[in-house]
C-alpha cells in the first residue's frame, strides 16, 4: 500500500530491561542517538525522559496535567506545562534532535498541524499510538457492537480524552501525504514486544496492538 | 482567629528605622569613591553601601553559594530574628536547617537591595554631600541597578560564579535580570511569581500607593526626616491597598468572610466591624514601623520600570539567547498579582532560545503571598531542582567539601 520501509528493532533494545522501564520506551529510547538533545511532548509523569537522561541524552518535557508536570519538575527533570495543540507553536524551527510524541497523537486536536510541527521543531520525531486497527479492537466493533475497550485503552467513549484515533494504515497514508520519510517502523504486540518479522503493513495492521515511528522530513519531492 | 488592631509609635520606631538605614545590624560592605554604582539613570552613586546577612559556609572551590533576592519590602534578613521588629525572618520556610535552601548545604546571601531602608545606600541613608537625609535627592533606582550592586558585593567576597539565584515577586525580577545581565556567573535559578515586565495593572496599583504616601501632610515632599515627621498614614494606607493584591478573594474569604471584629452587631460607624478591616489596618501601622516611606517609593518605580525584553529590542528571547544557566519558574495558581499567563511568556521565551527550563504552577487559593507560605508543594520542586543542579554542578550531594 505504501512506499513506506519496514525495519527491524535494533537487537539491544532491551539492554535496560529489568529496571521498570516499559517496553515501549526502551524501544523509543533505543531510537536516539547518545548526545542529542530530545523534546518529550506529553511526558506524564516522566518516564520516558528519566531513561533518556540516564543515558546521557539532554531532555525536556511539555506535559498537559499539572499534576504530570509537578511530579516530573519534583524529580528534577525540565518539564513545563503546555499543550502539544497549542504551545508548539512556541518552539523554533530546529530546536531539538527528536521530538517524541508518546501515546498522545490520538488525544491532540489536531494531529497533522502536531506532526507537521513536531517535524519542524526536532530533526527527527518518534510517534507512538495505539492502533485501532488491531484485531480485538475491531472483533469488540463486529461482534459485540459497542466501541473497544482494552486493558491499554480502558476509558469509555464519553470520557476517554482520545479524540482521533487511527490504524497503523491510517498513520503510514498521513506520513506519505505530508511527505515525511518513515526511517523506522516498529508494531508492538499486546505486551508491548516488538512483532520480530517483516510482514506485510497489512499484517501490522491487524496484529499490531500499538505502532512506533521513527520519522524525518523527506527530501522534497521536484 | 484573634486579630489585633495596634496604633503605630511612628516616634520610637522613626528612630530604630532610621539608625538602621545607616548603621544595621548586618554586616556591611562599604564601596569607596573609586567603586561608584553606575545607575541606570546616568548618575554614578558613590559612595555607597550593601548590607547582607549570610548563612553556612562557602565550601573550599566556591561553588555553592545561593544568593537570595528580596522582595519589595522584604530584605536581608532572610533566617534571623529581625533587629526591628524582632519577628523571624522573612523566609525561613524556605531557608533553614532541613529547609530547601539547607545552610548545612549551602552559602547563602541575601542583601539589602540599594534604594532600601535596612543598611544599603537608599533615601533614608545620610548623603556625606550634605550630611542630611537623601530623601528625594537620592537618584532613581532601577532593577538592573540592584543586580549591579548585589554583582559588586559578590566581587567583594571573592564569589565568581553563584550555585543559584532564587527570589519571588521583585526578587524574582533580581533573578531574571541576573541571567539577563550576568549569565555565565548564574548556574541555576529559581524563579517564583514574578514576572519579565511590570503589569499595566501594577504600575496602577503601585502609582496608587505612592500618592497615598505622597497625599500625607507628613510626607513635605519627601523632607520628612528634617521635620521630624513620617507620612505613617500614607504609608499605612498604601500598604493596606497593596496588600490585598498579594492575597486572593478565596483567600480572604476563608480567612475572614464577613466576621465581625469583637462585637457581635455593626456599629453604624466607620469603625473596623469587620475582621478584614482590623487585619488590614494592622497590616498598615505595623509595616510603617519598619519600613521608610520614600524607600517604597522608590522601591516600587524600580519595578515599574522593569521590562528586560525593553533592552533586547523588544524581543524576550534576546535576552536569554545561549543561556546555559538552568532555569526553573513557579507560579501560583491564584496569584492575581503575578499571575500564571506571565510565568508562561517567560517559558515561551526561553524554549525559543533553548534554554533548561522546568515551569511548575501551584494550585493554592492563597495568592501572590503564597510564596512566602508554607505550601509543600512548592518546596518538593525548590527542593528537587536545587538537588538536580547540585548534581549536574557537582555539589557532592550538598555536602560542604
Amino acid at each position: 500500500m505504501s512506499g513506506q520501509q519496514q525495519v527491524l528493532p535494533l537487537g539491544d533494545w532491551a539492554a535496560d530491561a529489568g529496571k521498570n522501564y516499559r517496553a515501549d520506551h526502551l524501544l523509543v529510547a533505543g531510537m536516539v542517538e547518545r548526545g542529542s538533545k530530545v523534546l518529550d511532548v506529553g511526558c506524564g509523569e516522566g518516564d520516558l525522559l528519566q531513561l533518556l537522561e540516564s543515558r546521557g541524552i539532554d531532555g525536556r518535557g511539555i506535559e498537559l496535567s499539572r499534576e504530570g508536570v509537578n511530579r516530573c519538575v519534583a524529580k528534577g527533570l525540565a518539564v513545563v506545562q503546555g499543550d502539544a495543540d497549542t504551545d508548539l507553536v512556541n518552539y523554533p524551527d530546529d530546536a531539538f534532535d527528536y521530538v517524541i510524541l508518546s501515546q498522545t497523537l490520538q488525544a491532540t486536536r489536531q494531529p497533522k498541524t502536531v506532526l507537521e510541527n513536531l517535524l519542524r521543531i526536532g530533526r527527527r520525531a518518534i510517534v507512538s499510538f495505539p492502533n485501532f486497527g488491531f484485531w480485538r479492537l475491531r472483533l469488540q466493533l463486529l461482534i459485540g457492537g459497542h466501541m473497544p475497550r482494552t486493558d491499554n485503552l480502558p476509558a469509555t467513549w464519553y470520557d476517554t480524552p482520545n479524540i482521533h484515533f487511527c490504524t497503523i494504515k491510517d498513520f503510514v497514508q498521513l506520513c506519505d501525504e505530508i511527505n515525511v520519510k518513515m526511517e523506522r517502523a516498529v508494531a508492538l504486540d499486546l505486551y508491548g514486544r516488538p512483532l520480530r518479522l517483516i510482514a506485510p503493513w497489512w499484517f501490522w495492521n491487524m496484529f499490531g496492538e500499538q505502532g512506533v515511528f521513527l520519522l524525518s522530513r523527506a527530501e522534497k519531492a521536484k | 482567629m484573634k486579630v489585633v488592631t495596634s496604633k503605630p509609635s511612628p516616634t520610637i520606631a522613626a528612630d530604630e528605622r532610621s539608625h538602621e538605614a545607616d548603621h544595621p545590624t548586618s554586616p556591611v560592605a562599604q564601596f569607596g569613591a573609586d567603586q561608584p554604582l553606575k545607575l541606570d539613570c546616568g548618575i554614578d552613586l558613590s559612595p555607597f553601601q550593601i548590607a547582607y546577612q549570610t548563612y553556612g559556609e562557602l565550601n573550599a572551590d566556591r561553588s555553592n553559594a545561593i544568593l537570595v533576592c528580596h522582595a519589595l519590602t522584604g530584605d536581608q534578613h532572610v533566617a534571623n530574628i529581625h533587629p526591628v521588629t524582632g519577628k523571624p525572618g522573612w523566609w525561613e520556610t524556605l531557608v533553614g536547617a532541613g529547609r530547601p535552601l539547607d545552610p548545612g548545604r549551602y552559602f547563602i546571601i541575601c542583601s539589602n537591595v540599594i534604594g532600601g531602608c535596612m543598611g544599603s545606600t537608599g533615601p533614608a541613608s545620610i548623603n556625606p554631600a550634605t550630611g542630611k537625609v537623601w530623601g528625594l535627592d537620592f537618584p532613581i533606582i532601577t532593577i538592573p541597578d540592584m543586580v549591579r550592586a548585589q554583582a559588586m558585593l559578590l566581587d567583594r567576597l571573592g564569589i565568581e560564579t553563584l550555585f543559584a539565584v532564587v527570589g519571588g515577586s521583585m526578587g524574582g525580577m533580581q533573578v531574571l535580570q541576573w541571567t539577563a545581565a550576568y549569565p555565565a556567573r548564574v548556574f541555576s535559578v529559581l524563579a517564583i511569581a514574578c514576572s519579565t515586565r511590570h503589569s499595566a495593572q501594577n504600575i496602577a496599583f503601585h502609582e496608587l500607593g505612592r500618592q497615598a504616601v505622597m497625599a500625607d501632610p507628613d510626607w513635605h515632599g519627601g523632607r520628612y526626616a528634617e521635620e521630624g515627621t513620617h507620612p505613617h498614614r500614607g504609608l499605612a494606607v498604601a500598604r493596606m491597598a497593596a496588600h490585598i493584591t498579594y492575597l486572593s478573594d478565596a483567600a480572604l474569604h476563608r480567612k475572614f468572610g464577613r466576621r465581625m471584629q469583637d462585637r457581635d452587631l455593626p456599629t453604624f460607624s466607620f469603625d473596623a466591624d469587620f475582621q478584614v478591616e482590623s487585619y488590614l489596618r494592622y497590616q498598615g501601622s505595623s509595616f510603617v514601623e519598619r519600613f521608610d516611606s520614600n524607600s517604597y517609593l522608590y522601591l516600587t518605580r524600580a519595578m515599574d520600570y522593569f521590562d528586560i525584553a525593553a533592552d533586547h529590542d523588544g524581543v524576550l528571547a534576546a535576552a536569554f539567547r545561549g543561556i546555559k544557566t538552568r532555569f526553573c519558574v513557579v507560579s501560583f495558581t491564584s496569584d492575581w498579582l503575578f499571575p500564571t499567563s506571565e510565568s508562561r511568556a517567560l517559558v515561551h521565551a526561553l524554549n525559543a532560545s533553548g534554554a533548561r527550563v522546568s515551569f511548575a504552577e501551584i494550585e493554592t487559593d492563597r495568592g501572590h503571598d503564597a510564596f512566602l507560605l508554607e505550601v509543600p508543594e512548592f518546596f518538593d520542586i525548590a527542593r528537587a531542582f536545587l538537588q538536580s543542579a547540585g548534581k549536574a554542578r557537582g555539589l557532592n550531594d550538598g555536602r560542604l567539601a
